[in-house]
């Protein structure tokens, strides 16, 4: 076949991106189905797959389940304002309690006075309360002010999909409801 | 939702093994058949306990840009700007959460220059200013749901 076989072949990978963004189809032999697509052997494609989970490019190849069905009702959005000088400490250390998915450090904006931002989510509202008091401790008296924002509804929840210009002859991805990268 | 479905699900959120026969190594590691696993995942689908299986990508890693944004929308509003929001392919996740910064969306684009781009049309678009929060630091990234 034609396409180049290195894996780090970037319009290779934008290709793999637009095949697959809207989900991979439940088939016996899903890297042969890539394959075919991107006009590259079937080894090549595990071999891309690879490479690119190495790269973190790919975190994993994996379901994405709907938070709420699965009975994790609860989900709020802790901020916390740090004192800057501690964040590089305090940031890895919440990040790494078991009960937090995502965080982050963000800019202060006027009117938004948090910089640290961990998400956590729970079954019930008492779960998510006791998350954010344990990170509390955590923060100690480097943190002066927070906040839990609770989502009371997903109002969109695609997850990330990105428009690039559309190359010809391009092999249309599974019919999906929907396609998510980080979360 | 059996005993099947429930390991189904917390081993798939850990990824399908990149091996020549991936859903015959699941089946072997779940002591099941591969054909009744991809079943179970296209019905877990179909009802929505899934929103999606498939690779997940790091959007950073291949030259696009994400941010998380927010916007304060009057509430006579806000079923309006939820739908014009929704309309924009850009707008990957949008949450109504309680605070008077009351709708919190991720923006996703191909490029960093979109980031922006995307912004100033939602500010022509509602007429609100979009609160936007760029991560700066990840500590941790990492949902994981067991069931």
């Amino acid at each position: 076949m034609s396409a180049c076989t290195c894996p780090s072949d970037p319009d290779l990978t934008h290709r793999l991106i637009d095949l697959t963004q809207a989900g991979l189809p439940l088939v016996d032999d899903p890297w042969a189905w890539i394959a075919e697509r991107l006009g590259i052997s079937r080894e090549q494609a595990l071999q891309l797959l690879q490479q690119l989970q190495r790269d973190g490019a790919i975190r994993r190849i994996a379901a994405v389940p709907n938070h709420y069905r699965l009975g994790y009702r609860h989900n709020g959005m802790t901020v916390w304002d740090v004192e800057d000088a501690r964040m590089d400490q305090l940031g890895p250390l919440v990040g790494a309690q078991p009960f937090v998915s995502h965080c982050y450090r963000r800019p202060r904006r006027d009117g938004w006075r948090y910089n640290l931002f961990a998400m956590v989510h729970g079954r019930s509202a008492e779960d998510i309360d006791r998350d954010r008091q344990r990170i509390r401790q955590l923060l100690g008296d480097a943190c002066r002010a927070d906040d839990m924002l609770v989502s009371s509804r997903i109002l969109k929840k695609t997850g990330l999909r990105l428009n690039r210009p559309a190359p010809t002859d391009r092999a249309q991805a599974p019919s999906q409801e929907s396609s998510s990268c980080s979360e | 939702m059996d005993d099947l479905d429930r390991r189904l699900i917390n081993r798939l959120q850990h990824g399908l093994p990149l091996v020549p026969q991936p859903w015959q190594a699941l089946a072997n590691e779940l002591n099941s058949q591969p054909q009744l696993l991809r079943q179970r995942v296209q019905a877990l689908l179909d009802d929505g306990t899934l929103t999606r299986f498939g690779p997940m990508f790091d959007i950073e890693r291949v030259g696009g840009a994400f941010t998380l944004a927010a916007l304060a929308v009057p509430e006579e509003r806000f079923d309006t700007v939820a739908e014009q929001l929704h309309a924009m392919p850009e707008v990957a996740h949008n949450y109504r959460r309680g605070h008077a910064w009351n709708m919190w969306f991720v923006l996703a684009c191909a490029t960093p220059d979109g980031i922006s781009a995307s912004i100033a049309h939602i500010e022509q678009l509602t007429g609100l200013p979009v609160l936007n929060l760029p991560k700066e630091e990840t500590y941790h990234v990492g949902l994981h749901l067991p069931v």
